[in-house]
């Protein structure tokens, strides 16, 4: 039952950040990229704040997987940066938590690349 | 109430784009709220049979939706998912693979270096140029005000 409730919140909370999402696209101009501009440097000001992730504990994957939830990774990483490091962690500590999934879009998004074929739009 | 045809028509332009909104918010709910189901199970898969401590499942879930986000993109299918799920498809990281593998196929055949590696960067760029600054402002703030022991 415990499982249940899991990906529960996590259907529920990630559906309503992107209904919430959807809002932005449909009212107003803003791009795409804009869009994920925004969430991602709104990620980092919860994420700093720490308010983030209150909402990853209660949502899981709900809340780590939309784009927000990278952002609150750098913000975490550079907290845990500075932990460390002190003024160093500053520069190192975001982007060396923000390191697998930057590498695997850029090491997926090759091969995916090479394999292939542009389609018709 | 007597409504003549201008007024009609005018009733129906401003009723109608909010029930499309309602739609879109609908289908941007059911399948950004399917990605993520899919990331916890995903996690679960991973903390259950693979033994992974929560700091790796959160580096791990990433990484996997990311393939899954670009392998879609390949086979097409995830532009026509997005077609149907606004930011349902663009919101979660999914979507973030997908902006990064969309442009690195179409413009393949511009070349290697300056079409497929460039175009990569389109939209994922200045995702991690305004994310990483971001960051770096948040942790400079911390570190000058001695929030971070």
């Amino acid at each position: 039952m415990e499982m249940f409730w899991e990906y529960f919140n996590a259907f529920w909370v990630g559906g309503l950040i992107c209904a919430l999402a959807q809002i932005l696209v449909d009212k107003t101009k803003l791009t795409p990229a804009r869009i994920l501009v925004g969430f991602v440097v709104l990620g980092v000001i919860l994420g700093g704040l720490g308010l983030y992730e209150k909402l990853v504990d209660f949502a899981g994957a709900g809340a780590t997987v939309p784009i927000m939830g990278f952002g609150n990774t750098l913000a975490k990483g550079v907290i845990k940066g500075i932990e460390e490091k002190g003024f160093l962690g500053v520069f190192t500590g975001g982007a060396t938590a923000a390191a697998g999934g930057i590498t695997a879009a850029i090491f997926f998004g090759f091969l995916a690349a090479i394999f292939f074929k542009p389609h018709q739009k | 109430m007597d409504y003549d045809k201008k007024d009609y028509k005018n009733f129906i332009e401003k009723k109608s784009p909010n029930s499309k909104l309602w739609r879109n918010m609908l289908s941007s709910f059911v399948v950004g709220g399917l990605i993520c189901t899919l990331g916890q199970g995903v996690g679960n898969i991973y903390k259950n049979f693979f033994g992974l401590d929560e700091a790796d499942v959160r580096i791990a879930v990433p990484i996997t939706m990311i393939f899954l986000g670009a392998l879609f993109t390949g086979l097409d299918l995830y532009n026509k998912l997005a077609k149907y799920a606004g930011a349902g498809t663009l919101v979660p990281i999914t979507g973030f693979s997908n902006a990064v593998v969309s442009p690195a196929i179409e413009f393949r055949r511009e070349g290697f270096i300056l079409g497929l590696a460039a175009k990569m960067f389109v939209i994922a760029g200045p995702v991690i140029v305004y994310g990483i600054n971001a960051s770096v402002i948040m942790g400079l703030v911390m570190y000058l005000f001695g929030l971070v022991k």
